[in-house]
């Protein structure tokens, strides 16, 4: 933990931006560069800053959940959107199912999305706390 | 539906797994979810294989992608027959972690890492693309790493260290070796490069290619000059961990030699089966001497995983569908075995007071009888006693010696056998009939009730496993015949693979540069 | 360019045998990325360097009208790298709490797993 008045300032601005700014990646993966894996890593990167201005505690606080519990999400979040298109037609797996410009693609990618913020989180947490003790 | 049961051999420890991550904070949510997941695995293993022996190869390409071009998941006789043993085997580990696990390494996530290491086995074995194998042995290895950590132990630290460093180079060097395959034949699919590779102008390339594949398969199966990695780290974590690990880890190596070297490398197998014959052979020998000369009963066990690697292999390289129908069963044998002999050790180290030193173990008898009883059925099957499933393995393997004429192999093989008997008579002196070095520290009968038959059930099953192989290796022996028979007459594979959708055209690479691709 | 690349790749993998061959795990780690890092390089020639636009399919059509990059090479690229990255994470924590378990690096030092053997 940093204690700098300048960091604090600058997170409180740009944490908000950067998880706006994940999200956008995420949704612009879907047919431009982007995708999940990016997104996530910019939202876990702006968690990392808070982590780094207030403590790890505070993180842990702003982020609610246990970062372990948002990535075995994440893989469920992945993995069950592959079997849509089975239960409707049975074609094999992570055959993707369309429902206009969305589809179950755009669910995988979340699930990475989550599956990046989750890891990263976790190892940011697990690391950080070593430090602070 | 069968589409649906080829897949699920990854399907379900993925989704166990991610079950036991969101229930991260309550343990017995993912002793109950991994269980039943193992369950599940041991279902589906054995539904898989029926309908593989039933009604042909079964092939689902992921996402309707035609099968040169998505990922392709197979299941062959041998991918099947794979699948189903190391779901008993993630069964079998996943009971006994119930009562072995300390609250510790519980809390660290052993059950949902443990699922993330069987979906990385299964997914290596009934995978049909060679980059696809690489991610699966990625996954498989990641979780290793893990597990073999979990528990932060300074002598687990000192392990860990070492075979994360080797296995980092490994996975380099299939890395590579895949990259350089996809670089001269332009595909990924393994029953397209079967067809692909005789088809490349310059098969001298081929052949190096093929090297690099042994030496990275070799370090992950523990072959001869890649195999000291092994004896140094899987005497360290706990139990269960020790025992799917000598159990599965280095068969899906040898596994993944098997499936290249049968289906995409068999042009110059001169060469590449004769640098696999040698170092099954030298692999054997040193397996069988390192572990002779060990003092631990854990560390002499883990030499035996090295040793009977070899064996393996040199079924491999002999390469007739007797010695390749030899080598399926010496593999389904020796998974069965080493799982059952270092649960037992886990067994023997609990009651001689945590320790595998032959100094500190002797008098089993008098402490434990009845686990002298089971511990004699994987030990007899190691020797290779005759009603036992070690003896049909090396039978196979002698015969399907003598009959190419590789006596030198067959002579090494004996000569392992015999030292492997030594070895097996002088565990029995030291562990059960000695006098014991000082009085027990802790009896297993201090554990709870459920605690110690959670321990004793698992040994119970493999060592009935073992027994029935004995009494009645028919069943098994037609089945490994028939792995034989779909290795070396790999048109079927393919076929089925391929199916009936026409060879795609653009076949070189640089055909991208100056056409549009459909 | 083949063959700059080529020899790009060659002189990445001989910096890295010479760092694996070191004694302090640190450096093997260096040398782990190197040569994780000339695999990736590796790959991205095979797959033959072009200058082409990238592979997408313009809105409205079925098939590309243009000649396109080789998409496949960094698709592995990619996953080769994500792997790489966590494989390596998880090694550097450990090389770490090596030095806090053992106070050294230096992996000839390191004989808790394997103790020396009394003659």
């Amino acid at each position: 933990m940093m204690d700098s008045l300048i960091l604090r300032t600058g997170v409180r601005l740009l944490l908000p931006l950067m998880l706006l700014f994940s999200i956008f990646i995420l949704w612009r993966g879907h047919n431009e560069p982007g995708g999940g894996f990016v997104g996530g890593l910019i939202c876990a990167v702006g968690f990392a800053l808070h982590a780094l201005a207030f403590g790890v505690r505070a993180m842990r606080l702003l982020l609610k959940v246990d970062p372990r519990t948002v990535l075995g999400a994440g893989l469920l979040v992945g993995i069950l959107p592959g079997f849509v298109g089975g239960l409707l037609s049975g074609a094999p797996y992570m055959t993707s199912q369309w429902l206009g410009a969305v589809g179950t693609p755009l669910l995988f990618d979340i699930g990475v999305y989550l599956v990046v913020v989750g890891a990263i989180l976790t190892m940011v947490e697990t690391l950080m706390e070593e430090g602070e003790d | 539906m069968n589409a649906w049961l080829t897949a699920a051999p990854i399907l379900i420890p993925m989704l166990t797994a991610a079950l036991c991550m969101v229930a991260w904070k309550h343990p017995v949510v993912q002793r109950g979810l991994s269980l039943l997941g193992s369950i599940a695995l041991v279902a589906a293993g054995g539904a898989l294989l029926s309908i593989v022996l039933n009604q042909g190869i079964q092939v689902v390409q992921m996402g309707a992608w035609a099968a040169p071009f998505g990922i392709t998941l197979v299941a062959d006789p041998l991918s099947a027959l794979m699948v189903l043993i190391a779901a008993v085997m993630g069964f079998c580990v996943a009971l006994h972690a119930l009562g072995d696990i300390d609250p510790v390494r519980e809390k660290g996530g052993h059950h949902a890492v443990f699922q993330i290491l069987m979906t990385g086995v299964c997914g290596a074995f009934v995978t049909g693309d060679l980059f696809n194998l690489y991610v699966w042995f990625e996954v498989m290895l990641i979780s290793s790493f893990v597990l073999l950590s979990l528990g932060g132990l300074r002598e687990q630290i000192d392990a860990a260290i070492k075979y994360v460093a080797i296995n980092m180079v490994a996975t380099a060097c299939l890395l590579l070796a895949v990259a350089l395959l996809y670089g001269v034949t332009g595909t990924l699919n393994m029953a397209d490069l079967s067809i692909r590779v005789p088809e490349v102008p310059n098969q001298p390339v081929i052949s190096a290619i093929a090297v690099l594949f042994i030496i990275a398969f070799g370090m992950k199966a523990a072959l001869f000059p890649f195999f000291f990695w092994l004896p140094a780290t899987y005497h360290t974590p706990s139990v269960a961990v020790q025992a799917i690990f000598a159990g599965l880890l280095t068969k899906v190596g040898v596994y993944a030699l098997m499936r290249v070297f049968t289906l995409i490398f068999t042009g110059d197998s001169g060469w590449t089966h004769g640098i696999l014959m040698v170092m099954a052979g030298i692999t054997m020998i040193v397996g069988v001497l390192g572990s002779l000369a060990a003092r631990d009963l854990n560390r002499a066990w883990s030499w035996q995983v090295v040793a009977h690697i070899g064996s393996m292999v040199m079924g491999l390289a002999i390469a007739t569908p007797l010695a390749l129908a030899a080598a399926a069963f010496y593999m389904v044998h020796d998974i069965i075995v080493k799982t059952n002999l270092f649960l037992g050790a886990g067994l023997v180290r609990r009651l001689a007071g945590g320790s595998t030193d032959y100094a500190r173990l002797g008098g089993l008898f008098k402490t434990a009888p009845w686990l002298c009883l089971l511990l004699f059925v994987p030990l007899g099957s190691l020797a290779g006693f005759p009603p036992l499933s070690g003896f049909w393995g090396k039978l196979l393997l002698v015969r399907a010696g003598l009959e190419t004429e590789h006596y030198v192999m067959v002579g090494l093989l004996l000569v392992t056998g015999l030292l492997t008997i030594w070895l097996v008579g002088r565990v029995w002196a030291e562990m059960v009939w000695k006098a014991p070095a000082e009085p027990p520290a802790m009896a297993i009968s201090t554990l709870s009730f459920g605690r110690t038959y959670l321990l004793i059930l698992p040994l119970l099953l493999l060592s009935l496993i073992t027994v029935s192989i004995g009494l009645q290796p028919e069943r098994l022996l037609n089945l490994a015949g028939q792995v034989g028979h779909s290795l070396t007459d790999t048109s079927a594979y393919v076929q089925a693979v391929l199916g009936t959708t026409p060879s795609p055209q653009p076949t070189l690479l640089g055909a991208l540069e100056t056409e549009a691709m459909p | 360019m083949e063959v700059i690349m080529a020899l790009a790749v060659g002189g990445m993998v001989a910096g890295a045998v010479y760092l694996i061959l070191s004694r302090q795990y640190l450096r093997v780690m260096f040398g782990v990325i190197l040569l994780s890092n000339a695999v990736n390089v590796a790959i991205l020639t095979v797959g033959r360097l072009t200058t082409g636009n990238p592979p997408l399919i313009a809105q409205g059509t079925e098939v590309m009208d243009h000649a396109a990059a080789n998409p496949l090479p960094q698709a592995l690229v990619l996953t080769a790298i994500v792997i790489g990255f966590s494989l390596l994470a998880f090694a550097l924590v450990l090389g770490y709490r090596a030095y806090q378990e053992m106070g050294t690096l230096d992996t000839s030092a390191m004989r808790v797993a394997e103790p020396e053997e009394k003659p």
